[in-house]
């Protein structure tokens, strides 16, 4: 069964927003190869989330690009997660956050690879590759920063306070999920274990969830994305159809 | 029809990669299928990592490349499956890599870690810098003989 064209605008959005709060370090990173380290990890996330919005444009047809998707959609038709479109925060916040969504995407890209929607499968199959760097490198900072020094572990700890009432909306599935091959609150007890062996390592624990915020698969977005939107579109909101 | 394919075949070996400019698209294994359609002769390339910049530097070379050695008409497709590895890469392009500078991908390194064949000296006395280096397809290493820094192509 082929995916719906807002399941596959679902996984472009998510790929694409995280890329874009990840491209924010270019140039700031704290150190040079972190830097590079986080510019190329947005650049995977930009690159999977072409793939997809191209497979949605053509889908949807109507003269639509994978640019149209991603330059003149408003807020209300995104349909990524909130947590990828929080501010980027400090560096603990940068790569706790992508521990947490890389972890995920794996696991989901895993299942994707083997779906009956062909397209999907091979987006899934390829980026993977990259995936697995992603997961990684974001684990290794999570365990150098958790078990690091009294300041490294209190901003982890922030981090960690300010990103997890975000990370459930990852497993409620939304109506377009429930119809796709791969069920996401099927990944969430996979997922909690890779984190707790991170979190093992870094002497960290996985906090009791008491408050959960959802909505960015609907289209309810926190006040971060408008934002964030402005930035990445006001080119060609300004100059539509505008080429290097 | 072979001579043909055969002489796009030589077209397509004078088209390098713009960020490691001693692999040829053939060497790099990018290159996944040419086909003769009536007039028009149909290219399929594949992208080494999603994001890749050089892909659209790269079709725009291949586009020169073939107007210059006289084909009016050439479609470049893109597949995306099965995905780029680096076993596609030949032995010639390792070669190459390495002469270059760049230490050529090693199974004995699926995952980057400190010992991978430092291309200047041929020391195993290295370490990782990082798995993410100048582009999306290296790692960035120092040689703990030699001292030289240098990246390492990352199996993929």
């Amino acid at each position: 069964m082929k995916a719906t064209l807002d399941y596959i605008l679902h996984l472009a959005d998510n790929a694409l927003i995280l890329g874009q709060r990840n491209a924010e370090w270019c140039g700031h990173g704290p150190v040079l190869e972190q830097d590079i380290a986080i510019s190329n990890i947005s650049l995977d996330l930009i690159g999977q989330a072409r793939s997809f919005y191209q497979y949605a444009a053509e889908r949807q047809g109507n003269g639509s690009t994978e640019d149209t998707l991603a330059y003149f959609r408003n807020e209300r038709q995104f349909r990524n997660i909130l947590l990828v479109e929080q501010p980027k925060g400090d560096w603990a916040y940068t790569t706790l956050r992508q521990f947490f969504f890389s972890a995920f995407q794996q696991l989901l890209f895993q299942q994707l690879s083997t779906q009956a929607d062909e397209r999907i499968a091979a987006i899934a199959e390829k980026s993977l590759k990259e995936v697995n760097y992603h997961v990684r490198w974001s684990s290794e900072w999570v365990v150098r920063l958790g078990d690091g020094t009294e300041e490294s572990r209190r901003r982890l700890e922030q981090a960690l306070d300010d990103s997890w009432p975000f990370v459930n909306e990852m497993f409620q599935p939304e109506n377009f999920e429930i119809e796709s091959a791969v069920q996401v609150n099927e990944l969430q007890v996979a997922w909690t274990e890779k984190i707790h062996a991170c979190f093992s390592d870094a002497g960290m624990e996985i906090p009791v969830t008491t408050h959960t915020r959802s909505g960015g698969k609907k289209g309810i977005h926190s006040e971060h994305l408008g934002y964030i939107l402005a930035e990445m579109q006001y080119l060609q909101r300004s100059y539509p159809g505008c080429e290097w | 029809m072979s001579a043909n394919i055969d002489s796009i075949y030589e077209v397509l070996g004078r088209v390098t990669d713009p960020e490691v400019p001693v692999l040829t698209i053939l060497d790099l294994g990018i290159v996944r299928h040419v086909e003769i359609q009536h007039d028009q002769v149909v290219i399929t390339i594949t992208s080494t990592y999603t994001g890749c910049p050089a892909m659209d530097m790269i079709a725009a070379q291949i586009r020169m490349e073939m107007a210059a050695a006289g084909y009016a008409s050439v479609k470049i497709e893109q597949s995306i499956r099965p995905a780029w590895t680096t076993e596609w890469m030949s032995e010639a392009g390792k070669q190459k890599l390495k002469e270059y500078g760049i230490a050529p991908p090693d199974k004995r390194f699926s995952i980057p870690e400190d010992g991978v064949g430092c291309p200047h000296c041929g020391s195993n006395n290295t370490r990782l810098i990082s798995e993410f280096g100048s582009t999306a397809c290296k790692a960035l290493y120092q040689c703990r003989d030699c001292q030289e820094p240098f990246d390492y192509f990352k199996c993929h």
